[in-house]
């Protein structure tokens, strides 16, 4: 604060009067389909479920929320409302779609979804444990901090996207490029376990972190039939159960048989796995798996001329 | 191999004023000057010189002199000295060709074919010295209407506004990553921001935690890497950035190579150090208009909808219908980057030939989002090639709420614009992370430089206003009527909407 003062008292002679700048009024843009509704104005205030009767009930500590006639943003300002009040589990019930829910948050709060999430589930959280009863859409955890999301069914595109901590459990497949530009960072590793199969580009341009994934399909072991696994990668490992192509792997990426020491680096994410979903980890793990790596850290060398 | 490329330059040296102390020896980065102790002379391998004249400001007997080579390849309009160059190097290397700030070709400037208009007789002129003068600006979406209640003489607003970013003066300074420039230089932007009452934009190499002090006065840009982006970089920004693009390279990503990725831009960026780090050409997210109000709108959630959301983009050949869909998508702010803007590295061939002067697509984005009534929804922030107060004027005549100065702002830290600032060896102490060259500018000194040039041109757009009899830069936003080309075709002139000279 002191460092404030100073540098508005030092404004330039031009400046005339000049406080500091007063508290900015909260934004009130619609976010609906953003298409029509932008500019109009929408008052929602924060935290007022007090005046939705029915919609927002507290029982033994856990806040559940009944979300049917809600909109994202009505339903993330109640969740962070009650995130804020110290509440420690949040349910939501009747999720049609709802965007950005977790989104932000930054406190290990657990919320369980009764419904098919929106995209963006979880965007730039660092923290709150997610946990999807069914499918959820495109975007699951990107750019997170940490946290963990738990999804009880399939996700769609992207999941994982910039993701540089935290865990996330997918109990079937995903769509393409999962896992995209995931990065490590010191303490922070985070970690992608698939247990279906991931579409093309799964690790593309990964910087960092754990990829597995398990290949379980419902008719028992089929081929893992994504391309272009690992293009672009420069940091990080990806672990697939069963066998791949050469052909189906970016040029960027190298791959062998995983070893005992991977098996064993891998084991307690697939072991949280079966926690959350079933099944047996001995009986994964006793399966072939393979080890993708990155050829260099630094795929752009030699590109230019200096 | 031997090399084919002949010295761009010549360094000579008035042996009667060299006093052998070596200060240039010590100041080159790119080891020109040497100094014989037997002959006890200094020599010059000219053929290392990119012309930064470093060591010409610093010599203190001014003995230096570097001038361009006037050896001259066979003369030929096409087959310049420049383009035999490059093919020679590319034929010794094998590599993409590299260069740094903004395209130098020779496309139609249009700030220079535009003149202001002033009072004369009628509806005199003001003196900004004694009346009233306001340049502050505030960029962010305004309301269609406003609604003003109270009554018995209060008057109050009632309509709630959307977040808006309050600047003293309508310059900022652009997207800079700390990794492109030091540490050093990313301090005297944003102390120098915040002693204006402006604001700097981090550029997407995250935000060092020293600097999170001057948050109030931060934009913080997600780009396409997301690198340093997490809950505190979003909550200390005054506003965020999605980066697009950028002028110097539309459409193309790009890389901090790994061995600028030092212990500090590691923390900052939050990658392990010494990899490369890569900024993809798309955001992953963002395939569409409505994957962009995605992001838009997750941004504005993850931050309480307290704080404008700027988007980004190069000017490029339809720009004026993706900033309305950028518009629609909800962004606060557009900001636009024309083929004259900088950066830290860049493919030659990119950015000296895609994208547009911002001067054409500033009228084309401002006549488009008017046409379709939703001007008022977002502010439009124009860079790339912005180099005195006299473009800024004519920007914001054109339609500008406010402008991004990037290389002028170097400048006024001792940037000579050698364009060389991908070598990491900028001799100003600038583009580079050398902790020997970096510390040659001092923060408190590039403050003051970046002070002084924002309240140079603030007063000098005060002086040009008054003299137009405007009493505010807002009366100034999008009046064109003040401006007339001057040696503009029919075409240009209608593009620009403005008159020419004369009319
Ligand atoms: S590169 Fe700069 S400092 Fe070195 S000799 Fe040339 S002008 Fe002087
Ligand atoms: S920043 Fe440094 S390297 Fe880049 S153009 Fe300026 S003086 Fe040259």
């Amino acid at each position: 604060m002191e460092q404030k003062k100073k540098e508005w008292s030092q404004k330039p002679g031009w400046v005339k009067e000049n406080p500091p700048p007063a508290e900015k009024k909260s934004g009130e843009k619609s976010g609906a389909n953003e298409e029509e509704e932008v500019g109009k104005e929408m008052k929602i205030e924060i935290d007022h479920h007090a005046a939705l009767p029915g919609v927002f009930v507290r029982k033994n500590g856990k806040v559940q929320i009944d979300a049917g006639q809600l909109h994202y943003r009505e339903l993330n300002n109640m969740v962070k409302g009650a995130v804020a009040e110290g509440t420690e589990e949040i349910e939501l019930d009747n999720i049609y779609g709802q965007r950005y829910i977790g989104s932000g948050i930054r406190k290990p709060v657990k919320i369980v979804v009764h419904g098919v999430p929106g995209n963006d589930l979880g965007a730039f959280m660092d923290g709150p444990k997610i946990i999807v009863e069914r499918n959820a859409q495109d975007g699951v955890g990107n750019t997170m901090n940490n946290g963990t999301i738990v999804v009880h069914g399939r996700a769609g595109d992207i999941v994982g996207m910039g993701m540089r901590g935290g865990k996330i459990f997918i109990k079937e497949s995903v769509g393409y490029r999962a896992a995209i530009h995931m990065k490590e960072y010191r303490k922070h590793m985070p970690v992608l376990v698939v247990g279906g199969e991931t579409q093309d580009f799964l690790g593309e341009y990964m910087a960092g972190g754990i990829v597995i994934a398990l290949g379980l399909t419902a008719n028992g072991d089929s081929r893992f039939t994504a391309r272009h696994i690992g293009t672009g990668m420069h940091g990080g490992l990806i672990f697939i159960r069963g066998e791949v192509e050469e052909h189906q792997l970016g040029k960027e990426a190298a791959c062998e048989p995983a070893s005992r020491d991977d098996i064993a680096a891998i084991r307690p994410y697939v072991e949280e796995y079966v926690d959350y979903f079933g099944g047996n980890a001995d009986d994964i793990l006793s399966s072939r798996f393979i080890r993708l790596w990155p050829r260099s850290s630094r795929p752009f060398e030699g590109l230019y001329a200096y | 191999m031997k090399s084919y490329i002949i010295p761009e330059f010549l360094v000579e040296r008035d042996d009667h004023h060299c006093i052998r102390c070596e200060v240039c020896v010590r100041q080159c980065a790119f080891d020109v000057h040497r100094y014989d102790e037997e002959e006890d002379e200094v020599f010059a391998h000219e053929d290392k010189c990119v012309g930064c004249l470093r060591c010409v400001t610093l010599c203190p007997t001014n003995a230096l002199v570097v001038r361009d080579n006037p050896t001259r390849v066979p003369a030929n309009a096409n087959w310049t000295r420049e383009v035999l160059h490059n093919i020679y190097k590319q034929a010794e290397t094998g590599g993409v060709l590299l260069t740094g700030m903004g395209c130098d070709k020779e496309y139609r400037n249009y700030w220079d074919r535009i003149t202001l208009d002033a009072s004369q007789v009628t509806n005199p002129s003001i003196d900004p010295l004694r009346e009233p003068m306001e340049l502050r600006t505030y960029l962010g979406s305004k309301p269609d209407a406003v609604e003003i209640g109270g009554g018995r003489g209060r008057h109050e607003l009632e309509t709630r506004l959307a977040p808006q970013l309050r600047l003293e003066t309508p310059i900022m300074f652009s997207a800079l990553s700390y990794g492109a420039i030091s540490y050093n230089t990313c301090e005297c932007l944003a102390r120098a921001a915040a002693e204006v009452g402006t604001c700097y934009n981090t550029g997407e190499g995250g935000l060092h935690r020293d600097l999170y002090r001057y948050g109030g006065h931060t934009i913080c840009q997600v780009a396409s890497g997301r690198f340093g982006v997490h809950a505190d970089y979003l909550e200390a920004a005054a506003a965020l950035e999605i980066k697009i693009g950028q002028g110097a390279k539309p459409g193309i990503g790009g890389h901090l190579p790994g061995e600028k990725v030092s212990e500090e831009i590691s923390r900052t960026r939050m990658i392990p150090k010494g990899t490369d780090a890569l900024s993809p050409a798309p955001h992953h997210d963002i395939y569409s208009i409505e994957d962009l109000a995605q992001l838009i709108y997750a941004l504005k959630e993850a931050t309480g909808w307290q704080k404008p959301v700027s988007v980004k983009i190069a000017a490029v050949h339809n720009s004026a219908a993706i900033a309305s869909g950028m518009v629609r998508a909800g962004a606060d702010i557009i900001a636009l980057d024309g083929i004259r803007g900088g950066t830290g590295a860049a493919p030659t061939m990119i950015r000296d030939n895609v994208g547009i002067p911002i001067e054409l697509a500033l009228a084309a984005v401002d006549a488009r989002l008017r046409e379709e009534g939703i001007r008022n929804r977002a502010s439009v922030v124009v860079a790339g090639g912005i180099r005195s107060s006299a473009d800024v004027v004519k920007a914001v005549a054109l339609g500008a709420d406010a402008v991004y100065i990037g290389t002028a702002a170097l400048v006024a830290l001792g940037c000579h614009v050698c364009q060389k600032c991908y070598t990491g060896k900028c001799n100003w102490g600038i583009a580079t992370q050398d902790p020997y060259l970096t510390k040659r500018l001092n923060p408190e000194v590039g403050t003051r430089r970046l002070v002084n040039l924002l309240t140079a041109w603030s007063h000098e757009i005060m002086e040009i206003l008054g003299g137009m009899g405007i009493n505010a830069i807002e009366s100034l936003r999008g009046n064109r009527l003040r401006l007339r080309g001057v040696g503009l075709t029919r075409e240009e002139l209608d593009m620009l909407g403005i008159k020419h000279a004369g009319a």
